[in-house]
């Protein structure tokens, strides 16, 4: 029963706590003896050991950074590597005297203006006890006028490091990408033990993806060093382990044939294997070297990268948003196909133009003078705008966009490189929710001729092409396809594990659009005859025109007097062979003008050469 | 002065310092023991921190202010503490929860408030609200608590302690919930009852590195065995050991210590300055130093046994008994004792929150001793 205390209960109180004071008091020095006993054992029984390793010489743990793992092509050929370079380095925590230093090494190793610039900006951002590179790749005399001169200098050092190094340059640029000096950000995010000692990170691409497979593991060494921090003994060291090796899916031929078939255009070509999803080339142009990066771009050469009208460092492949026009229509069909709206044969007149009912703005065909009578075949294999202008009017978009939602587009395809752009596929819903605006039923109309607000990246473009070649297969796209640990020569497939399986009703409807592809390229009146010249197998392909700007009601599109800036984008997408499909290529021309002329030939090189056709020399056989 | 305004029997001609202290309530022994810590304190600052004028002025700075605070509150009467208990807990338990939904965040850990004028961690009011709390709630009825008393005590214990650990900052966690577990030792619970605790705790540490961060996991594997991880946390013990060792039974002298200059003792201005101290004063020094300590917080436990109420019994023991913990946890961890929780070594490591949080613990023990009622002269 509780009560208030009392003087009686107050001196119980008292006795009761006091005891348990002296208790704590007790087992307070109890466990400070076990201190002291602690610091007898350390500073009196093994004071000789601890002295030898701190009286004559130093004990510093050194990191050892492991070798970054290589990257190779699917045919072997090397694409990035690790050359041995010197670099002149400084632990600023241990110079006496900063600017002093950086004086006297200024007229020691002539260093530049922009040289010691650099060195400060690095110097803001270095951690603390690491080296900062005060100049990199030092030519041999270099390196032996400061090992001359090394005794006047501690804290900097000579250190041979192994640097990222492209030996394709441009080829790779932009599916590879670049390893450069880890920023303050990546700091926040990076296991800093991991990376003692290494001064570079993948920035983009491969190197930034398979950033922890390619890194390895740091490795130390206990060292004895004398008063100015040189290394005189090395007590203990347990070696690092290099990263694991890469081999790409990516064929070195099939870039530079891309590359080459691009011109001076700006574009990008995408071709992948539909039946793994690997992708077998990833081209965006312009590109650049990316070598300039490794060592940390000077802001010249950079500015000039970055302020170009042409945007080399965008990559065009996963990032570029082009209205897919007419590539678009196979898909379209299809939905019209399997939502039982068309059949293979039913028939729309083409008068040229389509009016929505009660309206009498008229929606044109890119043939002036209509198509006439035109089924499902005709419609893909001719483009026929109006066909489709119907078709999506009786689909209505709602039940377009969730078809062309299975196809990945508006979404990311998945591959293994990172900030893919996802794309646009408009809806009722992203109109309302971004714009704030109702659908209009005209925005259906040219959303059926992949116009109006449609974006895709060239990788989409490839990606569902590889679906529908696939007939309903969708593999996630991979650039790498396998890595090798270094040491032991296992290597393990990375393949994609997510394989997804597009519910149709009709597995006729898939060889419905594929062969209306392929009379695009066969067809007495296809748009992209000249592709299929000659080839030993059937191709299936789409041509497309992405408008820059709109054409007023009835003025006709003139080529030749309109800048070459505000050209038609030029798009094709294609497979081969039609019926058992082994290639899939999407080629985006950006002011290219017209699919059949500029993007279709592209496309056409890239098989043969992936196929090793010998077209272009006469071929008796053929 | 004008000693006229005190009327006592006592006065005697001339000057009276002790009367004077008496007056402000300050106690003159603890005082000085203080006083004598901290400039040892500062006189390791220096050496540690590479003989930089502009961080002892700072950390002259912080301790006026923390001296400030400490004489500010020796004037407040322990009952006002008391009657306020609640207040304060809870005020620190709502900053708590502030932090954990709009905290910033530093070094992976979310314990700083930011009041746009300056950052505080509300975990340094939690450190005196908690055993103050605790020791005002047990001490409303007799002790021993009885069963529920003890069970509401604990679970006022372990809700700050709990958010904390959040943060996540295991270390203080730790050190709060033992200064509440402290007061309830001192509130006299039943020794069945301590051992059955003692038991359960040992049964729970499996539980509790399931629920462990990994940098917390890793910090206990690396304190099992330092070799395991030489690049990181086993850096820091490696090195400390080697600047105590070297160190010796006189030390190397006063700024002369190699490891802590020369070489890259780690966090050696603040977590462990005690290796510099070790190597530049030896095994005397170091010894000497820590029976400062001891002596500190017995002058605490001899003020709390003195104390008139149960209240200022339990809470006098605790912040004495803390104290010790503090500087145990800190010693060991540098001496490879114990793991590396990151616990300053009280009012001598470089950085502020802390500083203001003991002298404030020691503004409490002051106030208790000098506001008692003199039964006989």
């Amino acid at each position: 029963m509780a009560t208030r205390f009392t003087l009686k209960d107050h001196f119980r109180e008292s006795r009761l706590i006091n005891g348990r004071l002296l208790f704590a008091a007790f087992l307070s020095v109890l466990v400070f003896s076990a201190v002291f006993v602690r610091l007898v054992v350390l500073q009196v029984v093994e004071y000789e050991h601890f002295d030898s390793l701190s009286d004559r010489n130093r004990v510093d743990i050194e990191p050892l950074p492991p070798q970054r793992g290589l990257i190779y092509d699917r045919n072997g050929v090397m694409v990035a590597e690790n050359i041995p370079t010197f670099s002149l380095e400084m632990v600023p925590e241990k110079v006496p005297d900063l600017e002093q230093t950086i004086a006297e090494l200024t007229t020691l190793m002539s260093l530049t203006d922009e040289d010691i610039e650099e060195f400060r900006e690095r110097l803001k951002q270095h951690r603390q006890f690491h080296q900062v590179v005060v100049r990199q790749r030092l030519t041999e005399q270099e390196v032996a006028r400061f090992s001359a001169n090394r005794h006047r200098f501690p804290g900097v050092d000579i250190e041979g490091r192994l640097i990222r190094h492209y030996p394709q340059g441009n080829l790779f640029a932009h599916a590879v990408g670049y390893v450069g000096r880890i920023n303050e950000r990546e700091l926040q995010i990076i296991d800093q033990q991991d990376y003692k000692g290494t001064l570079q990170i993948g920035k983009t691409g491969v190197e930034k993806e398979y950033e922890e497979t390619l890194h390895g593991e740091v490795g130390y060494r206990q060292v004895e060093t004398n008063v100015q921090g040189r290394i005189v003994r090395e007590i203990m060291s347990e070696p690092s382990h290099s990263g694991d090796d890469l081999f790409l899916n990516l064929d070195i031929n099939l870039q530079r044939v891309a590359g080459e078939a691009l011109t001076d255009f700006n574009g990008s070509v995408v071709a992948l294997d539909p039946r793994n999803g690997a992708v077998l080339a990833l081209v965006s142009k312009p590109d650049f070297d990316p070598n300039l990066f490794v060592s940390g771009i000077s802001s010249k050469d950079y500015a000039e990268l970055r302020d170009s009208p042409d945007r080399p460092l965008f990559d065009r492949a996963l990032r570029g948003s082009y209205p897919p026009g007419s590539t678009l229509k196979p898909f379209v069909v299809l939905a019209g196909l399997e939502l039982g709206v068309v059949t293979e044969h039913s028939k729309t007149y083409c008068p040229g133009w389509y009016t929505l009912p009660g309206h009498d703005h008229r929606y044109r065909c890119w043939k002036h003078h209509g198509h006439g009578m035109v089924d499902m075949t005709d419609a893909v294999a001719q483009s026929c705008d109006v066909y489709f202008y119907d078709l999506a009017h009786t689909l209505g978009i709602d039940r377009l966009h969730q078809f062309l939602d299975l196809f990945s587009f508006g979404h990311q395809s998945g591959i293994d490189i990172p900030s893919e752009s996802a794309g646009l596929s408009p809806s009722r819903e992203w109109k309302r929710a971004s714009r704030n605006q109702a659908w209009f039923p005209g925005e259906t109309l040219i959303s059926g001729i992949g116009q109006g607000f449609n974006q895709t990246t060239p990788l989409q473009l490839a990606h569902a092409t590889a679906t529908l070649a696939m007939r309903g297969v969708m593999q996630e796209p991979r650039v790498v396809r396998a890595s090798r640990k270094a040491g032991d020569n296992t290597m393990q497939l990375r393949s994609s594990d997510r394989v997804n399986n597009l519910p149709m009703q009709n597995s006729q409807n898939w060889e419905a659009v594929i062969d209306s592809m392929v009379e695009v390229i066969h067809g007495a009146r296809g748009t992209a005859r000249h592709v299929g010249e000659k080839m030993p197998f059937k191709v299936a392909g789409k041509t497309g025109t992405a408008q820059v700007f709109g054409i007023a009601q009835d003025a006709k599109y003139d080529a030749e007097t309109i800048a070459r800036k505000l050209h038609d984008h030029a798009l094709f997408i294609a497979f081969a062979p039609a019926d058992k499909p082994e290639f899939v290529v999407a080629v985006v021309v950006e002011n290219g003008g017209s699919g059949s002329k500029v993007a279709a030939p592209i496309a056409r090189k890239l098989i043969i050469q992936h196929f090793g056709l010998e077209l272009d020399e006469p071929q008796p056989d053929q | 002065m004008n000693h006229s305004l005190i009327s006592d029997r006592q006065q005697r001609n001339g000057w009276q310092p002790g009367r004077l202290l008496q007056m402000l309530h300050v106690d003159a022994t603890l005082l000085l023991c203080l006083l004598l810590l901290l400039g040892v304190g500062l006189m390791m600052l220096y050496s540690a921190g590479g003989q930089d004028m502009g961080l002892i002025i700072r950390q002259l700075v912080r301790l006026g202010v923390a001296m400030a605070a400490m004489l500010i509150i020796a004037q407040i009467h322990p009952d006002r503490m008391r009657d306020s208990a609640y207040w304060l807990y809870g005020f620190g338990l709502i900053l708590l929860l502030a932090v954990l939904l709009f905290g910033t965040e530093g070094k992976g850990a979310q314990r700083w408030l930011d009041l746009g004028f300056f950052r505080f961690q509300p975990s340094e009011i939690i450190k005196l609200a908690v055993p103050i709390l605790i020791a005002a709630f047990l001490a409303e009825r007799p002790l021993p608590p009885s069963a529920w008393r003890l069970i509401f005590g604990l679970v006022l214990i372990g809700l700050p302690a709990f958010l904390i650990a959040k943060q996540p900052d295991l270390g203080t966690a730790i050190l709060i919930a033992s200064s509440g577990l402290i007061v309830v030792f001192l509130a006299g619970i039943s020794w069945k009852l301590i051992l059955s605790f003692i038991g359960s705790c040992a049964a729970a540490a499996p539980v509790l590195w399931y629920f462990m961060h990994d940098y917390q996991r890793r910090r206990v594997l690396t304190f099992l065995n330092p070799e395991n991880d030489p690049l990181g946390a086993g850096y820091h013990i490696i090195q400390s050991k080697i600047a105590i060792g070297s160190g010796g039974v006189f030390g190397q002298g006063w700024l002369q210590g190699t490891q802590s200059h020369l070489e890259f003792l780690p966090e050696r201005s603040t977590d462990f300055i005690f290796a510099v101290i070790a190597e530049e004063f030896g095994l005397v020094g170091a010894i000497m130093l820590l029976c400062l300590y001891l002596l500190i917080a017995a002058r605490g436990l001899f003020i709390a046994s003195q104390a008139q109420s149960s209240f200022s019994r339990l809470l006098a023991g605790s912040i004495s008994i803390t104290f010790l913990v503090y500087v145990f946890v800190n010693v060991g961890m540098v001496t490879g004792l114990l793991p590396v929780v990151g616990v300053p070594l009280p009012l001598i490591s470089y950085g502020g929150t802390s500083m203001v949080t003991l002298l404030a613990g020691f503004g409490i023990l002051m106030s208790i001793h000098t506001h008692r009622r003199m039964m006989s002269p």
